[in-house]
């Protein structure tokens, strides 16, 4: 367990937590290994764990019916996957899948929703660190959404 | 560079040869009908003239150290670009230049180098790669940030994937979007900013793209610690004179042709998010 406390202190997104809220966020942590190809979740289910990414990549893909998926997004090193575990109705809004061998640590969505409510500290780091990451995708996704590099 | 004898009479150059990039792209060697080429500096840009139906401004996207032919890449986005990318081997051009400010490929000399383009802001930075990787000793770490709509539109392709085959320049490309046969990033280039290592005190950042583009590059930049002073972007305008005389290309109290295009940040960063400039 000390060394998920370690990791866990070392990624950006927990940068801001307190000693504390590490040791207790570690409780609900695990690693996990995908190879290429593998899913860490899929559309539509439950969003029961979220991950970091210590070393890799992640596809984010939407697939509409009888096409091709559509990568819109790839994830690396010390990014984070998933947002939609802090959201009701907590189920995955896109397919997440390792496009090369990626190492990751799981934090328990349900275990950490629970430590959340009951201590509204660390319920506030959390949104303020999850917060900062949509901000960003929502940022970038103006950016798709409009395609800057069309025909003008 | 070469005095011109007359900056508003075209010389005559003749197409030496055509590639398709794209769909809608194409570059073009040309090489003077009589006399030497003149030389350039990265980030220039020439007004091409196709006879009859207009001049336009393109940039210069060939190698700076070789001699004898301009190399531009132009898409086909209007009446003259239409006409310029149907050239063929051995169709006559007019071409009035070079013009305008460039690249502080000098400038950047010992610190680390961001390259920052988007979809054809590819074609100005690549003289400045060009001269970049040919005295490579002379950088600290050097990264190429290339974003572009889709797999399918990566300009100069094959040369992005000779410059990722060196060891000693971190490129990374990205779409807005691919299918899940793409193994390489996507997401908008402003994104790969933060995944790049440079030392953000010593770092000299050549931006490229759709202004828009270059205004979250500008942001990712400044969030990372880059002065304004070190970050330098290649400005696009409706360009007719090229001398600073006819005031098309005014942007506040600058002439896009003569005091740009390649401009610091810090010199425009007070308009540049301005609707009405």
């Amino acid at each position: 367990m000390e060394g998920l406390d370690r990791i866990l202190k070392e990624h950006a997104f927990f940068a801001a937590f307190s000693p504390e809220h590490i040791q207790l966020l570690a409780g609900c942590a695990r690693n996990h290994r995908f190879t290429a190809g593998q899913y860490l979740f899929r559309e539509g289910d439950p969003a029961d764990e979220f991950f970091l990414i210590r070393q890799g990549k992640v596809a984010l893909e939407i697939v509409a019916p009888g096409k091709e998926p559509i990568v819109f997004e790839t994830l690396t090193d010390g990014e984070v996957a998933g947002a939609s575990w802090l959201v009701a109705p907590y189920r995955w809004m896109f397919d997440a899948r390792a496009t090369t061998l990626t190492r990751a640590i799981g934090l328990d969505a349900k275990c950490l929703r629970g430590k959340c409510d009951t201590d509204h500290n660390l319920g506030y780091e959390m949104m303020k660190s999850v917060l900062s990451i949509l901000v960003k995708r929502l940022d970038h996704t103006r950016l798709q959404i409009i395609d800057v590099y069309g025909r003008g | 560079m070469a005095p011109l004898s007359d900056p508003f009479v075209p010389e005559l150059y003749r197409t030496v040869r055509v590639t398709r990039e794209l769909r809608d792209t194409v570059t073009l060697e040309l090489a003077p009908l009589s006399g030497k080429r003149p030389a350039f500096e990265p980030g220039q840009f020439n007004m091409l003239y196709a006879f009859g139906v207009g001049e336009s401004a393109i940039s210069i996207s060939g190698d700076p150290a070789e001699e004898g032919t301009f190399v531009h890449t132009v898409r086909n986005v209007g009446a003259v670009s239409k006409a310029l990318s149907a050239l063929e081997a051995g169709a006559a051009a007019g071409l009035r230049g070079p013009f305008g400010t460039s690249w502080p490929v000098e400038g950047a000399e010992g610190s680390d180098v961001v390259i920052v383009a988007g979809g054809l802001g590819l074609a100005p930075l690549r003289p400045a790669i060009y001269h970049i990787l040919a005295n490579r000793d002379r950088y600290g770490r050097v990264s190429i940030l290339y974003g572009c709509r889709n797999p399918g539109d990566i300009l100069y392709r094959h040369e992005l994937e000779q410059w990722r085959q060196r060891l000693d320049v971190d490129l990374t490309v990205t779409v807005d979007h691919a299918d899940a046969s793409w193994h390489g990033n996507a997401g908008v280039v402003p994104s790969l900013i933060k995944r790049t290592a440079f030392d953000p005190h010593d770092t000299v950042a050549m931006v490229c793209g759709p202004e828009i583009m270059m205004r979250y590059s500008m942001n990712a930049l400044r969030g990372a610690g880059v002065s304004e002073k070190r970050i330098y972007l290649s400005m696009e305008r409706n360009m007719k004179c090229a001398i600073g005389l006819c005031g098309h290309c005014q942007f506040g109290p600058e002439f896009v042709c003569k005091d740009g295009p390649v401009v610091p940040y810090s010199k425009v960063a007070r308009i540049f998010a301005l609707r009405e400039i």
